[in-house]
């Protein structure tokens, strides 16, 4: 009799571990014991997986309960599991919004708080951590701590941008930011390389809160990097529609593409087409925030489109003490290594922040989607060796491939973080696919 | 709409409570954990300050609770038109058969109680010259069917019942709206495979609260589940004995 296969969890790109997500209502129950709790399995790699050996993983998403919002500060507590699209569609027609959120609204606060989320407006307001307050987290030994930047600090501090590590999150009080009316006030501008692409982006931070651009990655020569800046800012109340903006069906990809429906060819189309869509210089105008933070977001299991063999993203961040050139450098190693890209995203960051294990640093940020293949560990060894001598670093929640000595050589806080994870966890218990890779965690 | 709506601090309950108070209709939450009733309550009236929400204990295995319970809820809400019963426990086959315990206390709160629990809205309801009263029974009460004989066997009952108390009171005034859920995404399915048409519970929400203003007698949520029980409750006798479902 053939043995069934076991099941197997993934995260957003595809690729899959054997696992079991365990929901329940009640997350202080469920997290009791657990190896890990994962919310909306965002994360590109390994992170949200169970260690090898371990199937089963707390799931947060039934946990998304508002439990306080004080209308007249804009502090809000939610059990982890509550979500940004939740968040977004309950509280912008009353003046909030998130004050910092990834390209996704499908992620939930305990996956913004272990990630440590950055945004368009990072280079204003930092990472989503800059603005919890509270944090109320399951820690291994089985005990409820609340902590925060005046209770336990340190705990706090490792916990933002921890990859869950350092406890099951339960519940996070946060600031939300303030808006003037439902909708952003955009312009666009088609930039003819990398170079000066990244002087606009620095140009625009000084007066635009939010920023971000798409960059075509496969041309080469002068036109090499060659985008489309966007920038930036919501919309005073006498600039907006009388309406609110409404949100249209969603698409969705319905089944797996086959492997070959992205190869160099169409990504090549879809980024000359993608380019000259924008076929003015500049285009300015009015836009729906969900259009704005989350084009994505309208085409459900986007992710299908890379096929069975799933993709992996590769971001990092150069710092400004890398020099001008830095972005054209990674392009020029990218193209070089035959990394085509889907999507290449390039956004300027601010300092960086709180939390421990945070991603974003002063430079620059660079992601490119990158279908798998048997080269992908070869091109990450690679352009993770072109990083590290750069002074950068990568980001955790999109990573399945980084070796642990590469890690340690581009994470210089990882000691401070690890100290904290030995008094608060001194035997692993918490742990994942991805900390049994890059931190050495027993099985 | 004045709801009161046992079970509704989790799963599809949950999901409606939140849909009626979206809607603008004042809600009272009944269930058994008071901490738990507590910050649904918080939740519900975070998202929709403008409506009238409260909470009292009540426990389906604690026929007693169901008088003071709904007094609150009258109490609280100042007179509640409408009811909705989505408490219920679950086993599965294999669980049920193994611990006779485990079935009494099923038979006895998927059934008995929950009968008990209605027809004291019921008293209340027609004393007042009617309203509405949403009982979540489930497709698993369709047929006899191998994966759901016990659970199943209730839910037939309680579908049953709500039939033909819809036929008797409808006249008076009194609207019963019978939900059946195929399988839903919930606390009580986690860790169950879900079968294709899964839904989420925010859509039987939306599905629930368009058929509680329609009156619609019999509602099968999601949509597809109407479909392929047609196709089920047509299929003969002979054919049921040889498939799995």
């Amino acid at each position: 009799m053939s043995r069934p296969t076991p099941p197997t969890l993934a995260g957003w790109g595809l690729l899959e571990r054997p696992g079991v997500e365990c929901r329940s209502e009640d997350l202080a129950a469920l997290t009791r014991g657990a190896v890990l709790t994962r919310g909306l399995g965002r994360s590109y790699g390994d992170s949200s997986l169970p260690p090898p050996g371990t199937l089963d993983v707390a799931g947060s998403v039934l946990a998304d309960r508002v439990l306080a919002f004080n209308p007249e500060t804009g502090v809000l507590r939610a059990e982890a599991g509550f979500s940004l699209n939740s968040l977004n569609r309950l509280f912008l027609h009353r003046g909030f919004f998130s004050p910092v959120t990834p390209g996704t609204s499908f992620v939930t606060l305990g996956g913004a708080v272990a990630s440590d989320v950055h945004g368009k407006n990072h280079h204003r307001d930092g990472c989503f951590g800059e603005h919890v307050r509270a944090l109320k987290l399951r820690v291994a030994d089985g005990q409820i701590v609340e902590c925060s930047p005046t209770v336990e600090p340190e705990l706090f501090r490792a916990t933002l941008g921890g990859m869950g590590l350092t406890g099951h999150v339960l519940e996070v009080e946060f600031q939300l930011a303030r808006v003037p009316s439902p909708w952003i006030v955009y312009e666009s501008e088609r930039v003819p390389d990398v170079d000066a692409y990244v002087d606009a982006l620095k140009a625009a931070a000084a007066d635009w809160p939010m920023t971000v651009g798409w960059i075509d990655c496969l041309s080469r020569g002068k036109n090499l990097g060659r985008g489309i800046l966007i920038k930036g800012r919501w919309a005073e109340a006498h600039e907006a529609p009388p309406e609110p903006p409404r949100t249209g069906p969603k698409l969705a990809i319905p089944f797996l593409f086959p492997s070959w429906a992205l190869n160099p060819l169409s990504i090549r189309a879809f980024n000359f087409l993608y380019y000259w869509k924008h076929w003015q210089r500049r285009r300015a105008g009015l836009m729906t925030p969900d259009a704005f933070f989350y084009p994505l977001d309208g085409i459900l299991h986007w992710n299908r489109i890379y096929g069975r063999r799933g993709f992996t993203q590769y971001q990092c961040v150069l710092p400004d003490a890398a020099g001008r050139g830095a972005a054209r450098r990674f392009m020029d190693k990218l193209t070089a290594l035959g990394g085509a890209s889907f999507l290449c995203v390039i956004k300027d960051c601010g300092p960086e922040g709180t939390g421990l294990l945070s991603f974003p640093l002063k430079g620059i940020s660079i992601a490119v989607d990158m279908a798998l293949t048997d080269r992908t560990q070869g091109i990450v060894d690679a352009l993770n060796a072109f990083v590290i001598a750069e002074g950068g670093r990568i980001y955790l929640s999109k990573d399945a491939f980084t070796r642990p000595e590469d890690f340690r050589r581009m994470e210089p806080r990882l000691d401070a973080f690890l100290a904290v994870r030995r008094k608060w966890d001194p035997e692993r218990r918490i742990r994942s696919a991805q900390s049994v890779r890059l931190l050495g965690d027993g099985t | 709409m004045k709801a009161v709506v046992l079970g509704g601090t989790k799963g599809m309950g949950r999901a409606l409570s939140r849909a009626l108070a979206a809607d603008g209709h004042d809600v009272w939450l009944l269930g058994r954990n008071a901490e738990d009733l507590a910050r649904s309550v918080e939740d519900l009236k975070a998202r929709s300050p403008s409506v009238k929400v409260g909470a009292a204990p009540c426990d389906l295995e604690s026929p007693a609770s169901f008088g003071p319970a709904l007094d609150a809820a009258d109490a609280g809400l100042g007179g509640f038109d409408t009811v909705a019963v989505t408490a219920a426990l679950f086993g599965t086959q294999d669980q049920l058969e193994a611990d006779a315990a485990l079935l009494q206390r099923l038979l006895t709160v998927d059934f008995a109680h929950t009968v008990l629990f209605c027809e004291a809205v019921r008293t209340r309801l027609l004393s007042r010259g009617g309203g509405r009263l949403v009982v979540f029974s489930s497709v698993a009460g369709e047929r006899g069917r191998k994966p759901v004989v016990l659970y199943g066997a209730a839910k037939a009952g309680l579908t049953a019942y709500c039939e033909g108390l819809d036929h008797r009171y409808r006249a008076a005034g009194l609207v019963t709206v019978c939900v059946k859920p195929g399988f839903v995404k919930t606390g009580m399915t986690a860790g169950l495979k879900a079968p294709p048409f899964a839904g989420e519970p925010e859509q039987v929400a939306v599905d629930v609260l368009r058929a509680m203003k329609r009156g619609a007698p019999v509602v099968y949520t999601p949509a597809p589940w109407a479909l392929v029980m047609a196709i089920i409750r047509m299929l003969p006798r002979f054919v049921m004995r040889r498939v799995g479902f």
